[in-house]
């Protein structure tokens, strides 16, 4: 819970949720676990306000609850997690794989649930069928049935969960009569169970859901409130209640992962050997566990049979991919031993750790230069050098290897290791080495990504803000050319209302919206995604 | 004897420069007197921006995410603040949000229960004459409530919150919809129906037609 993090988290809670919702959510991301009072105290906001901003705080996941520390009566303690906030990046992520496996069924699904922070299965269905409907020709409207098949095939895979079921915390603890039954006193010491921990996480609920998407008109306002109350009374009676829906991050995680090992392998080898890999990791889907170093082993016989049928080679050929694979330095593939043709394993965290070895080198390479970049390269692979070995071995001249190295030095990628010789550490005596440490500096360039991403909405809500009159100029425009067009006016109305917007404003606006828009690149979600992985993986 | 080597060359130092890499003879790079610029020029430009369909899309997506969360009622605004006056105006209007009100319904059985406020409905419905006549009127809150409706609007909510929190957990929703239904009528402020208010606006109309009245 870094400084960036928590700036980086703030920004995120207030675009999304509002400032109040931002300012509890930043005290309680610094102050760890309160409860009610100590956080209305402590940021001098009204109390209805707190108890609104922690009820959507908990409804998306970024808060959880459990009852206090000091025993069954002390009040409910509240504490956020940055990580779920920090999710919020990735939204545009998990619904563009929804939309790439399962269409925009899919990717409507995932959205709404994201949006909502956890949904029941009526609910998800009958909304998405609404807006799949909404955007249909007339006419045509959306079944539900289908829209429960995509739902239902997204939990088979594991990428939409269950709930878990809430501990009874402060609940019936404020009635204080012992012989209720039936309540059990919830211990304070237990963590809060997690989705995995339910053993009905991925099974469906049996309801049937029958019906059609409903076109929503925007000239019925009355018959739409009574289409709403007849939907509330219809999801009373689905039977579902209490069953709610969350995306499953780590799954989506997961695929990011083994779609960053594909690629890399196609792109340091050839398309065969990346669908052999594809192959072995879509067999060990569900065999292999979030944090597994590697996967089960299997056999070439089993890879063989499960190759694409137009990936048609032959076995001897297969043989020779999976030992070209196995020979490569980035040891992305390795062999477990010899029975069934081969019994091979994809190393996860191997292969994690290289990638991210080498998008470190490419950030020294791109900041830097190519020879400081060679340094770099150098530290990494001899672990301890001294300065005049680097010299030496990296082939530069004395005082420029000097200098490239206080650079990195002072941007902190690289260390000095102090070894001395005699047990007082005489400077005159001591050996200081140059060296890497890839996990430390990993995480460093990931504060370096988050302290980016937040710099940039800033300066995007700063230049919002200082051309607000222009973008909203622009908004009307658009609003009155696209009214007169719909009422069929001339062409010389449309030019005569474009000409309202004069020809620098129409540049300058341009140039807003170009920046405005690149605002938030991806690029350093990729970084930051890898340096993610790696950190949390805690490899070497 | 102390600071003997003081002035000749480079000071000495604790721990033998060699080592470090500064030869003999080499120059340092000049001293800084000020901080470093909080804008430094950049020796390389940063490599360009991705570009393709996929990034595209994705940020359509963004966009169209920042703007749609705005709109839902997990984005919470603050009540705007009371006016100098309360106006009578205030009493009509009910459609701005309130601080004391939540505008979505959590599952509040995944809540702990003291964050439990008040869900504001979406457009009254107005309530039955029926349903009113049939609830007793039962001593003590009855009396109270009708106590405070002479007092402000905030005053009125909370003493209902007070009186949640005294009541035990199974009335509590009943309670709060007999209070929703007493709060509907006190928030009108007058023992009449909202329909049969009459504002007055054709008031002096209607007169100017019945001449053969005298008008007093």
């Amino acid at each position: 819970m870094t400084a960036q993090e928590v700036r980086l988290c703030g920004l995120l809670l207030q675009e999304h949720f509002g400032e109040v919702v931002e300012r509890i959510g930043t005290h309680l991301l610094r102050g760890g676990a309160q409860n009610l009072r100590t956080i209305a105290n402590e940021t001098n906001t009204p109390l209805d306000l707190v108890k609104k901003s922690l009820c959507v705080l908990v409804q998306h996941g970024a808060c959880e609850f459990r009852s206090g520390r000091r025993g069954p009566g002390s009040p409910v303690e509240y504490r956020a997690s940055c990580e779920r906030v920090l999710r919020v990046l990735r939204y545009p992520r998990y619904i563009y794989t929804a939309k790439t496996l399962y269409g925009d069924t899919g990717e409507l699904i995932v959205e709404e649930v994201l949006q909502r922070g956890h949904m029941t299965m009526s609910n998800t269905v009958k909304t998405v069928a609404d807006r799949l409907t909404h955007n249909m020709e007339e006419g045509r409207s959306m079944e539900y049935s289908e829209v429960v098949s995509a739902f239902s095939k997204l939990v088979e895979t594991h990428f939409l969960q269950r709930c878990p079921p809430v501990a009874e915390v402060g609940t019936a603890a404020t009635s204080a009569t012992p012989a209720t039954p039936g309540t059990p006193a919830a211990p304070a010491s237990t963590a809060p169970p997690t989705a995995e921990s339910n053993p009905d996480c991925y099974k469906l609920p049996h309801v049937t859901l029958i019906g059609r998407g409903k076109r929503r008109r925007s000239s019925d306002d009355s018959e739409e409130q009574r289409g709403g109350k007849k939907a509330k009374m219809d999801s009373e009676s689905c039977g579902d209640e209490g069953i709610y829906w969350q995306v499953n991050f780590e799954r989506f995680h997961q695929h990011f992962r083994d779609q960053a090992i594909i690629s890399a392998v196609a792109s340091k080898m050839d398309q065969t050997s990346s669908e052999i890999v594809r192959t072995m990791l879509r067999m060990s889907e569900v065999t292999t566990t979030q944090t597994a170093a590697y996967t089960q082993p299997l056999s070439a016989n089993e890879v063989f049979r499960s190759l694409p049928p137009n990936y048609s080679i032959s076995r001897p050929i297969l043989d020779q991919y999976l030992s070209l694979l196995v020979d490569d330095p980035m040891e992305f593939v390795g062999k477990s031993g010899d029975s069934g043709g081969g019994m091979y394993v994809v190393n996860l965290q191997r292969a994690l750790a290289n990638l991210a070895r080498a998008t470190l080198e490419s950030v020294v390479q791109e900041r830097f230069g190519s020879r400081s970049a060679r340094i770099f390269r150098l530290l990494l692979r001899k672990r301890h050098l001294e300065q005049k070995q680097v010299e030496d071995f990296a082939m530069i001249p004395a005082k420029e290897a000097k200098d490239m190295l206080y650079t990195l030095l002072s941007e902190n990628l690289v260390q000095l290791q102090e070894i001395p010789k005699t047990p007082d550490h005489a400077p005159s005596r001591t050996f200081y080495l140059y060296t890497v440490n890839q996990l430390p500096t990993a995480r460093l360039l990931l504060q370096h990504c988050y302290k980016t991403v937040a710099n940039l909405i800033e300066r995007r809500l700063f230049e919002t803000k200082e051309n607000k009159r222009l973008l909203e100029k622009s908004q009307r425009i658009e609003a009155i050319l696209a009214s007169l067009q719909a009422s069929g006016a001339e062409p010389e109305q449309l030019t005569e209302v474009e000409e309202m917007i004069t020809a620098p404003e129409r540049q300058q606006l341009e140039a807003l919206r170009h920046h405005i828009n690149k605002k938030k690149n991806p690029e350093n979600h990729i970084v930051g995604f890898f340096m993610n992985l790696f950190v949390n993986y805690g490899g070497k | 004897m102390a600071g003997r080597g003081r002035g000749r060359g480079r000071g000495q130092m604790t721990f033998n420069l060699e080592d470090v890499g500064i030869g003999r003879g080499d120059s340092l790079p000049p001293t800084t007197f000020k901080p470093s610029p909080l804008f430094p020029p950049m020796p390389v430009q940063p490599v360009p921006l991705q570009t393709g369909e996929e990034v595209e899309y994705m940020l359509a997506l963004k966009q169209e995410l920042r703007a749609a969360t705005k709109t839902l009622p997990f984005y919470i605004r603050r009540a705007a603040p009371k006016r100098d006056v309360d106006r009578y105006s205030d009493k009509y209007q009910s459609g701005e949000i309130k601080d004391s009100t939540i505008e979505w319904s959590p599952d509040w059985s995944r809540l702990p229960k003291e964050l439990c406020i008040k869900v504001r409905e979406q457009g009254k419905r107005p309530t039955p004459q029926v349903k009113r006549t049939k609830k007793p009127l039962v001593g003590k809150e009855e009396i109270l409530t009708k106590l405070e409706t002479l007092e402000k609007k905030e005053e009125a909510v909370n003493s209902e919150e007070e009186q949640d929190e005294e009541k035990k957990k199974t009335n509590e929703e009943e309670e709060q919809a007999d209070e929703e239904d007493y709060e509907e009528d006190f928030e009108e402020d007058t023992d009449y129906i909202m329909s049969y208010f009459d504002n007055g606006e054709e008031f002096g109309g209607d007169s100017d037609d019945n001449m053969d009245e005298a008008t007093y």
